[in-house]
């Protein structure tokens, strides 16, 4: 045991050396495989923990929300509706959402105005998210002005800012009065955005959504696990895209590992040559070539998946951004919640170094059956 | 000092620190549970239905809300206008999903 274990150590001392004395193209292989590994780890980590954030804090998304469609599009529900709703077996509890978009001139960005079911505050007042107070510069007890449908101005005062840690859910709220929002958009009393509702039983919810659909046939009930499993799809997507663009990565650098294994210089195979008449055997030389690629692979994968980790839960996932934001002026600043297991390290692992792995066993092979005398002599 | 023994100590501060990573993550999330606890009753409280992540259009702001047939919802015709949009997937009941 100790024989076998010195012997590996004298070849890895070997191999080691002589990737030194190549240091310029090996280096150039690591940093390549590392950045690859990087960007794939990077990719996995942030979706997987986006949607995993997604699926713990939707938890709390309503039940059942049902829209109003009219000519294909989301109209908006009259007050009738929700009497109707309530007489459905099962409903235990209806109320009619108030919510609309208002573009800021100002700022250039989207804000969601949201009228809660109650609202700690009076007429006038607002509660903010956090992205809001950065794009607007305010803070508690400072002044929003916005327009009006109708162009009169509406002067809000900023009662309180939502706390930093729910900007993934908050970031561009603006949370006030039903008054103030009807003021706002011009909104008749007996019209809501939608309707969300409660059932009694978890286990009747479609069926409960179904009756909805039956009775009034112009709405369209969306699920809470409708919602959860749109932001599976949506980072699956998302995820799914960025790996399909960074595949074409993964494949240069495959050619680029068995160009680099297979197109041996001058130098190395005098090198193996000399070896093999000296009396090292192919098995040696295998031996060899396989801690060369270990050495790279390891170093490598692990560099890759720390820096990953490092960029993803530790920086603003600043690779991303761009992507990210698109032509957005409002963008939440938000700090993800680790989440990641061993078996997203393992697909990793299989995704990087057995690609690198195949494509360099037959350049192995081949290097070690090299005929010391031909080589010599040429 | 022998190079295997370098490489081999450069791989065990590597895998210490990837354990780390594993130790940092199960650590994290114990801590951040309260907030992600307060975040989800907020969201029960306001009755929200998305995360907010791209604000440029409603059907990226609100997916989960959107009109089934948005990525159309200017022409039936029209292509994907924000950057976004390219990148969402289909909503659910299009293309025989």
């Amino acid at each position: 045991m100790g024989n076998w274990f010195e012997r590996q150590r004298n070849i890895i001392d070997f191999t080691l050396s002589s990737l030194v004395r190549r240091k310029g193209k090996n280096l150039a292989l690591l940093l390549v495989y590392a950045l690859l590994v990087f960007l794939l780890a990077s990719v996995m980590f942030f979706t997987h923990a986006l949607r995993r954030e997604a699926s713990f804090v939707l938890q709390g998304a309503p039940e059942i929300v049902v829209q109003r469609m009219s000519a294909g599009r989301h109209e908006l529900i009259p007050a009738r509706y929700l009497g109707m709703i309530k007489g459905i077996r099962g409903v235990s509890g209806v109320r009619g959402r108030l919510w609309g978009y208002y573009f800021d001139p100002f700022s250039g960005a989207n804000y969601t105005l949201m009228v809660p079911e109650a609202f700690s505050h009076g007429s006038g007042d607002v509660i903010i998210g956090q992205g809001i107070a950065r794009t607007r510069l305010v803070g508690p007890g400072d002044v929003l002005s916005f327009q009006r449908y109708d162009g009169t101005p509406a002067i809000l005062t900023v009662r309180e800012v939502l706390p930093s840690a729910s900007e993934l859910v908050s970031s561009d709220l603006i949370v006030l009065s039903e008054n103030d929002f009807r003021r706002f958009f011009g909104m008749a009393p007996g019209l809501y955005t939608d309707i969300v509702l409660t059932v009694r039983n978890a286990k009747e919810v479609a069926t409960v959504a179904g009756k909805v659909q039956k009775l009034l046939p112009d709405t369209r009930p969306i699920l809470k696990s409708e919602i959860l499993r749109t932001y599976d799809t949506i980072f699956d997507w998302r995820s799914g895209i960025i790996v399909v663009i960074l595949s074409s990565a993964v494949l240069a650098f495959i050619i680029f590992a068995w160009d680099k294994a297979s197109g041996l210089s001058a130098e190395e195979r005098k090198e193996i040559g000399i070896l093999k008449a000296i009396g090292w055997e192919t098995s040696d030389v295998l031996l060899m070539k396989f801690w060369e690629g270990a050495a790279v692979s390891l170093t490598a994968f692990l560099a890759g998946v720390l820096l990953a980790y490092v960029h993803v839960f530790f920086t603003p996932v600043m690779l991303f951004e761009p992507v990210l934001k698109g032509w957005s002026t409002l963008y939440p600043s938000f700090k993800l919640v680790p989440f990641i297991n061993p078996y997203q390290v393992a697909t990793l692992f299989f995704l990087t170094v057995v690609p690198y792995t195949v494509a360099t066993i037959v350049p192995s092979w081949r290097a070690a059956t090299i005929d010391p005398d031909s080589v010599m002599r040429s | 000092m022998r190079k295997s023994t370098l490489f081999f100590m450069s791989l065990a501060v590597q895998s210490v620190l990837l354990i780390g990573a594993f130790t940092h993550a199960a650590y994290q999330h114990g801590r951040d549970a309260f907030i992600l606890g307060e975040t989800a009753a907020l969201v029960k409280r306001l009755e929200l239905t998305d995360l907010c992540l791209f604000t440029e259009a409603r059907y990226t702001r609100h997916p989960t809300q959107a009109d089934l047939h948005s990525p159309f919802q200017d022409h039936p015709l029209s292509f994907e206008h924000f950057p976004s949009g390219s990148l969402l997937a289909l909503p659910k009941g299009i293309g025989g999903r």
